[in-house]
């Protein structure tokens, strides 16, 4: 077990790290000194703090408390303000979207008005967070991958909550906010649909999804594994080929053929992992706008085979003469 | 650790080893406490479609034992004469088996006092000062269900099949069948601004505990909604069903699923759910299932409201309405298929329903 580096096994102590003094005059300081944690070092930094929030952080978490409210207290009244209860129901709780015979348009608050304003927040929230993704980057000198993967998973978040109900003319379309609920809501989507497994932009995505495990699996399986060595000191393995690389890389020539190199193979899990939710994205927006039943188009293009049925075919009863209702 | 563990020593662990020998039986007990939900395999697997395409059905030997158990058919009575004097002849206030025979007639109400009434007796439904009587509700509620009987037996085949229905099918031996349902306003939330449910997010038996809409029978098997959602062309052509419409469908199939027994592809090819020219046979017996629950529901049940006490109707002052747990009770043919209606040619006669609304009749011509 010593030498599986499976979990961290060491600690660095000292003051914490302040990290680079910011630069110019700023109303938003740097909040708290720092301090350790035994149980986060085993996973990660043992570090917390200090943060910068800064106005765009500030705003993000306030618009974010604004519509986490929202729905908690909506879920809270759904069982008549009895705490027992929302505790008990919370997985089944949810805030629905109006129904669609409001359309676009804006419903009663109790009719899916409180869905709308969470909804408006929530997003409002997130694209501040994302504006401070950026604007640390460029901050630290750094390129712009981590808003870039963070803009790909926002795509799917609008495409299912803003752009498709947009596409559809109803806010009924959208996605309710609720842990069961929104479950429900995925299955119901592909039963309305015609099975969205035919639509082959949800295959890609389902490629994507667990290409990225599986990619994310083999990276961090190399690097323990080479850990000894010091591969995990990835930067520097990168400049000055050491004995981890070389050995990292044969490994994977020598059982598959081909190896990604120290630097390239974060590209790889990099594009698997922002393809996911873009061609995900792009799947949703498709179906009801451009495609209503992705079985029959995966038939009429040839993508779903045909399979022989061992019992008497059968024809709809309601098509024929004299059909009860 | 696995070392000690497999060893079976009892010692502890070493000093700042992590969890430690109480952390690992917590684990364990943890691990087995997400299991408290499954059913003990083997389950009993048979494949009923093409290769590869998940046409199957999964049944649990232990549980389907019960099943078996609980849907043991009863005794039929011997035969009795068809020939003599009519019941009308014979006794008062006759208004539905009159067709019988004296012998007949007896024999059928000695039958239903086995099937509905065991313990209450004769007197449960009638005055016993004056047979004839029709002072007490529940004589009133058999007669109508007794013209229902007759309904299904001679107009729902397409349905019921030959096996037919008796009482007992849906009563069992109580005077209210086990499985039945009302209309379900749901639990009361804030009187506010917030908190609407939309009929779902709880949860609720009916849908197997999951958060879909809790009364999908209302809309479905007393009103006559359209059930169908997905649409039969490739391409958008005008259907304007709704992903919350479709939660209200996937609701009711769960009823289905659950009262039946039996997987979703029982009745249809998962691979498209809408796809008739895939589905099994037993869709269109289902199909038909819908719309004889609507007419009892519509023509009988309905029909008895001003009968029945309050004490008997629910919440919303309406009455006990059938759906398909009423007979199936867990399995997919009522009774195991066993046919009890063959025994009793008197609950077989003709409809005497004529107020009943033509587009209700289904079809002359089935299917299957």
């Amino acid at each position: 077990m010593e030498y599986q580096n499976i979990f961290t096994r060491t600690q660095v102590r000292s003051h914490p790290h302040d990290g680079v003094p910011m630069r110019g005059s700023h109303l938003f300081e740097r909040i708290g000194p720092g301090f350790f944690n035994y149980w986060a070092g085993k996973i990660g930094n043992a570090q917390f703090g200090p943060i910068y929030l800064g106005p765009l952080g500030l705003a993000s978490v306030v618009c974010f408390l604004i519509a986490f409210e929202i729905m908690g207290l909506n879920m809270w009244a759904s069982v008549n303000w009895d705490p027992v209860q929302f505790v008990r129901q919370l997985p089944w709780l949810a805030l629905d979207p109006p129904s669609p015979a409001y359309g676009l348009h804006i419903p009663p608050l109790n009719e899916g008005g409180w869905w709308l304003i969470a909804g408006f927040f929530l997003t409002v929230s997130i694209l501040l967070w994302w504006v401070r993704t950026y604007r640390r980057a460029v901050a630290l000198g750094m390129g712009l991958h981590v808003s870039g993967a963070f803009a790909a998973a926002i795509w799917l978040y609008l495409v299912l909550g803003f752009f498709r109900p947009l596409a559809m003319g109803s806010w009924g379309e959208a996605v309710p906010f609720g842990f069961f609920p929104h479950l429900d809501w995925t299955a119901a989507f592909s039963l309305r649909y015609g099975n969205l497994f035919y639509n082959p932009f949800h295959m890609l995505s389902i490629v994507f999804l667990y290409g990225s495990a599986l990619l994310f699996a083999m990276h961090g399986a190399t690097i323990l594994a080479v850990g000894r060595y010091g591969g995990e000191r990835e930067i520097e393995q990168i400049t000055d080929r050491g004995t981890a690389s070389e050995r990292a890389a044969l490994f994977w020539r020598w059982t598959m053929g081909f190896n990604a190199t120290m630097e390239s193979v974060h590209r790889w899990a990099w594009w698997f992992a922002i393809l996911c939710p873009i061609t995900g994205g792009i799947g949703i927006l498709l179906t009801g706008t451009a495609v209503d039943n992705w079985y029959l188009w995966a038939v009429k293009h040839h993508v779903a085979p045909s399979y022989p049925t061992p019992w008497p075919t059968v024809v709809d009863p309601a098509t024929l003469p004299g059909a009860p209702q | 650790m696995f070392r000690d563990l497999v060893a079976g020593k009892t010692g502890r662990s070493a000093p700042g080893r992590w969890p430690g020998r109480a952390g690992q039986i917590l684990a364990l007990i943890g691990s087995l406490t997400l299991l408290a939900a499954c059913e003990r395999p083997p389950v009993h697997y048979s494949q009923g479609g093409f290769r590869g395409t998940a046409m199957a059905d999964v049944q649990n030997p232990r549980t389907f034992q019960a099943k078996v158990d609980a849907n043991q058919v009863p005794e039929p009575s011997p035969p009795a004469d068809p020939s003599g004097p009519r019941a009308t002849e014979v006794y008062k206030n006759v208004q539905v088996l009159g067709d019988l025979s004296a012998g007949q007639f007896t024999r059928v109400m000695v039958a239903i006092t086995s099937w509905v009434a065991p313990q209450q007796g004769c007197v449960y439904c009638h005055n016993p000062a004056n047979f004839a009587d029709d002072s007490l509700y529940t004589k009133k509620v058999a007669r109508r269900m007794l013209q229902m009987t007759r309904r299904i037996n001679s107009d729902w085949q397409p349905h019921v099949q030959k096996v037919g229905v008796t009482c007992y099918t849906c009563h069992r031996g109580n005077a209210v069948p086990a499985q039945i349902w009302f209309k379900d306003p749901g639990p009361r939330t804030a009187q506010g601004l917030a908190g609407n449910k939309f009929g779902q997010n709880m949860p609720s038996k009916v849908v197997g505990l999951s958060s879909l809409p809790f009364d999908p029978f209302t809309n479905y098997l007393d009103q006559h909604e359209e059930i169908r959602m997905a649409s039969t062309t490739a391409l958008p052509s005008g259907n304007h069903q709704s992903i919350k419409q479709t939660e209200w469908t996937y609701a009711l199939m769960m009823h289905f699923s659950k009262s039946l027994g039996v997987n979703c592809t029982y009745c249809h090819n998962s691979r498209a759910f809408s796809n008739w020219a895939q589905s099994p046979p037993q869709r269109v017996t289902a199909w038909y299932g819908i719309r004889m629950v609507r007419d009892i529901n519509n023509v009988y049940m309905n029909s008895l409201v001003d009968v029945f006490p309050a004490y008997r109707k629910g919440v919303t002052g309406d009455v006990a309405k059938t759906y398909c747990a009423t007979c199936h009770q867990g399995v997919y043919k009522p009774l195991l298929g066993v046919s009890m209606a063959k025994d009793y040619p008197e609950l077989q006669g003709p409809s005497p329903e004529a107020e009943a609304p033509a587009a209700a009749k289904p079809a002359s011509v089935a299917t299957n």
